[in-house]
């Protein structure tokens, strides 16, 4: 008996802290004294009751506001029966939780039975996301305000459009206010009473715009009657398709760059083993694969410092790719010079153990390599044209690469050597050049770039161990194509292949512009075995 | 001079192993069938028809090495890109096996193949109209490889493009191949390929006997294929090819229009690799875009480097006992094969240039009392020569 008791003591004890928790949430579940009435009100009015009280809740224009509006946009808002407090429904790992819409707490005692919902139609729902903008445009930071007018595009109504007419004057930042004269824009060349020549006006002004929405108005308004506000919309309308068309064409470019820059990336690393060492590396892909595992593996190893971690991969993959470079010239392709089928078959031999390492290390799945956040995103130049930051990066990266690599080879002794060696290698021996370090060193800088191009084709693809695979042969088509020992030849084939592929790809599809960009590689080295740059004098041989 | 007679020599030698090399083949051959057909399932010198089946595939990969083995071992021309000829030839003959379905496919349509109906295909496309004959797949087999092998080898050879690029090319043609033929556009049944095939000029292709004489027709044609070949190689036109393998800019200014030679020897290799393709398909039942993937298109060459280039008997070898060793491999440890295989690339490029049978050739000569004179195996010569 005692026991017992003692039991219901503990129990109780264990109780107490938990409800007084309970009744902490809700004492701090408290809506501002100023909207306190207003909040009670929405728990009691019924559904079409609710829009007025809404709109006196906006009217205190309060950005604390925001929170409950989009609560009950969702349908997410209910309140407790027995003390009429708001609170939000979130789903957490499948489970259903309740929080204190003010004191944003957790409220795991509560459950289902003590919530009424407050409910929400569509005509509220539309009235909601408009007012939630307009809250946020009189946010402080410019970038909510102009989020918010983009946002206002597509459903102007009689409040936003008060708003904004009280807004527009007043607005400091000068790319907000574009977008709000816009939107006003908007208004007035839809607007049948006023006069044919302020519709123009607006009209005009719509035209510079690139906007979805604006297209939107401007196509409405060529279906209207009045002559001269259709004829001045269809030659809006030109005017954008104009604009939208010459904007396409720069994200084609861009986006062949960007498949050029790869290109280039892959295949840089093979214009010196192949093009300037004669050496076929059947194994290359591989490196670029290495590459891409190594900054996977740097960033299981530094998880909380992703953004920083590509420092470490850069270097990082060009020693790994580098070494194993290293190593497979000393141990293979060194025994086979002056043999390249040979060397073909035997480098391809490396590549497949070398895949089949990495599926057993790894294990054959894809890795994903997480971007660091300042890559991550696009620059948004205006609705329809935007650079992807990544890529612009990689583009950068690639040039950068491209220079350093030119750098090494006129500048430094090693390029100078290399040079010697690949021009005529006995006279370079007879002049005391060490051809086997330098081939050794070559085949090194070489693989090194290689395993650079897969840190920064891991931004862009999934890393898996056929991802050396993919570039191989597109990266032989590259330096055959440019012309074999000439870097610069190898930068305009990466660039003005990639544009070729990406201009096709919309008129014939992505696989068939491969197919026929393969194809036109293998015409043009029937006619031009040298490639577009071939050497002259005493290298060409 | 001496390298001269040698190489006459060496067509001799070749030429002395050729008949008891195609009886043994043709005995082999004879004595699986009968023993499938004649002994009972328990005895111990029957060969299952799985068994049947699988050598009837490994007699098509011979097929296929000899073919490699024709332009990389006598005429130095290494092909990255036979694989090609091969899956066309395979396609061909799918094409045919498809069309005999009739309307026993899941959708039931006597004009239309599945994946046709599956993609909203209203009417056959005109190049498989006919291909129910089976006299005109087979020219097909036979005519689209070999075509495709003129125009690339009479564009690539006319203007010279030789050693490590006019690999590289034929990698890319495979691989565009490849490409082109995982579209479902194409009409070759895009990812799928061409499969669930019943019966081959009325003879049901699941039943034993059918899979049997397969069997047979492949090591007839493989004889048949390994004489014709033989023959060619050691006629005049055969000296030629084996002149610009070892010299070709010499060869030139004799007076040899080299690249005739090549772009003939070329489609040669490319029509025996189609019927190896041809004869592939209904055995193993299915043919897909995976066929024209450059990774096997790559093996080939290391088949009839194991067994020895320059040497038919040797890249038929090479083909039986690596396809051997896949099999057992694959089954006790799958992952471990391409470990081999790279290795296998690796270690015979660098210690074995000469491949099996150049082993035996040495070994007999250490033994012996007279050299028997090896087929030279070294094109390093060869691609120096023309590279310059």
């Amino acid at each position: 008996m005692r026991h017992l008791l003692a039991f219901f003591c503990c129990l109780f004890g264990l109780l107490a802290p938990l409800a007084q928790g309970a009744e902490s949430d809700t004492t701090a579940n408290q809506p501002p004294a100023n909207i306190a009435p207003l909040v009670l009100d929405l728990t009691q009015a019924k559904l079409n009751k609710l829009l007025p009280i809404l709109k006196q809740l906006e009217a205190v224009s309060d950005e604390s506001m925001v929170p409950l509006f989009h609560a009950m946009m969702n349908g997410d808002l209910y309140f407790i029966k027995a003390n009429r407090q708001l609170v939000v429904a979130t789903e957490e790992s499948g489970q259903r939780l309740y929080k204190g819409l003010y004191s944003h707490a957790m409220m795991p005692s509560i459950s289902e039975d003590d919530l009424k919902k407050i409910r929400v139609n569509n005509r509220l729902r539309g009235y909601l996301r408009n007012a939630i903008a307009r809250v946020h445009l009189t946010a402080a930071s410019p970038d909510v305000r102009e989020a918010a007018v983009r946002e206002l595009l597509a459903h102007l109504d009689k409040d936003t459009i008060t708003t904004l007419e009280r807004l527009y004057p007043n607005e400091p930042n000068k790319k907000v206010k574009e977008t709000m004269g816009l939107a006003l824009a908007m208004n007035t060349a839809s607007q049948t009473n006023l006069p044919d020549s302020t519709r123009i006006a607006a009209i005009d002004r719509l035209s510079t715009s690139l906007e979805n929405d604006v297209r939107n108005t401007l196509t409405t308004l060529t279906y209207q009657d009045n002559p001269a506000i259709k004829s001045a919309a269809q030659t809006a309308l030109k005017h954008i398709a104009q604009r939208v068309e010459r904007f396409n064409f720069l994200n084609q470019l861009f986006f062949g760059l960007s498949l050029g820059s790869v290109l280039l990336l892959a295949s840089i690393g093979l214009a010196i083993t192949f093009g300037v060492m004669g050496v076929i590396n059947m194994a290359h892909g591989e490196m670029i694969m290495l590459g891409a595992y190594t900054t996977y593996v740097v960033q299981l190893m530094m998880p909380n410092y992703i953004d920083y971690s590509i420092w470490v991969a850069i270097p990082a993959a060009f020693l790994v790719s580098g070494s194993v470079g290293v190593l497979i010239e000393r141990l293979v392709i060194r025994h086979l010079h002056g043999r390249p089928l040979e060397t073909l078959l035997a480098t391809f031999g490396i590549s497949l153990i070398l895949q089949q390492l990495v599926r057993t290390i790894f294990s054959p799945l894809n890795r994903q390599v997480s971007s660091p956040s300042w890559m991550s995103g696009s620059w948004e130049i205006n609705p329809v044209f935007s650079l992807t930051l990544n890529r612009l990066y990689i583009l950068a990266f690639s040039l950068l690469v491209f220079l350093v690599l030119v750098m090494v080879l006129k500048k430094t002794s090693l390029g100078l050597n290399v040079r010697a060696v690949s021009q005529n290698r006995n006279m370079a021996k007879a002049m005391g050049v060490r051809t086997a370090w330098v081939d050794a060193m070559t085949f090194g800088l070489g693989s090194g770039i290689a395993g650079i191009a897969g840190v920064a084709l891991s931004q862009l693809t999934n890393v898996g161990p056929n991802l050396g695979q993919d570039y191989i042969i597109n990266s032989f088509m590259v330096v055959v194509f440019g012309g074999v020992g000439n870097l610069l030849g190898t930068l305009v084939a990466a660039f003005s292949l990639g544009i070729a592929t990406k201009f096709l790809e919309p008129i014939t599809g992505a696989v068939l512009s491969a197919i026929l960009v393969l194809v036109f590689i293998i015409l043009f080295i029937q006619k031009r075995p040298k490639g577009l740059f071939p050497q002259k004098g005493r290298a060409a041989e | 001079m001496s390298r001269l007679s040698q190489y006459f020599s060496a067509g001799r030698t070749s030429g002395k192993h050729t008949m008891p090399f195609v009886v043994i083949l043709l005995a082999l051959t004879a004595f699986a069938c009968l023993s499938n057909l004649l002994l009972p399932a328990d005895s111990v010198f029957h060969v299952s028809t799985y068994s049947i089946t699988l050598l009837g595939k490994y007699l098509c990969y011979a097929m296929l090495a000899l073919a490699v083995d024709i332009i990389w071992g006598y005429c130095g021309i290494l092909s990255l890109g036979h694989g090609a000829f091969f899956a066309l030839g395979g396609y061909a003959m799918g094409m045919y096996l498809m069309r005999q379905i009739g309307d026993r496919g899941v959708y039931g349509n006597p004009n239309l193949p599945d994946f046709m109906i599956f993609l909203g295909w209203k009417q056959l496309p005109w190049f498989w109209h006919g291909m129910d004959h089976f006299w005109l797949a087979m020219i097909m087999v036979v005519l689209v490889p070999g075509l495709l092998a003129f125009v690339f080898g009479w564009l690539a050879f006319r203007s010279r493009v030789t050693g490590v690029y006019l690999s590289i090319m034929t990698q890319a043609l495979t691989y565009a191949l490849m490409l082109a033929f995982f579209r479902n556009e194409m009409g070759f049944g895009g990812n799928n390929g061409l499969t669930d095939f019943k019966d081959i000029l009325g003879f049901d292709l699941q039943s034993d006997h059918t899979r049997v004489a397969l069997f047979a027709i492949t090591g007839v044609i493989l004889a048949l294929l390994f004489v014709i070949s033989q023959k060619i190689l050691s006629s005049r036109f055969g000296k030629v090819i084996l002149a610009i393998r070892d010299a070709e800019a010499r060869s030139r200014f004799i007076g040899y229009r080299t690249d005739h030679y090549k772009v003939w020897l070329f489609v040669f290799s490319a029509v025996i690799a189609g019927i190896a393709g041809a004869l592939y398909v209904p055995q193993v039942g299915i043919i897909n875009p995976g066929e024209f993937s450059p990774i096997n298109s790559i093996e080939m060459v290391i088949w009839v480097a194991v067994g020895g280039r320059g040497t038919l008997i040797g890249a038929i070898i090479g083909a039986l006992l690596v396809n051997y060793a896949k099999t057992r491999f694959t089954a006790i440890m799958p992952d471990a094969w391409l470990f081999a295989l790279g290795a296998m690339f690796v270690l015979v490029t660098l210690y074995l240039p000469k491949g099996l049978v150049g082993v035996y050739a040495q070994l007999m000569s250490k033994r012996g009392s007279k050299t028997p004179p090896t087929p030279p195996a070294n094109t390093t010569a060869s691609v120096k020569e023309s590279n310059a």
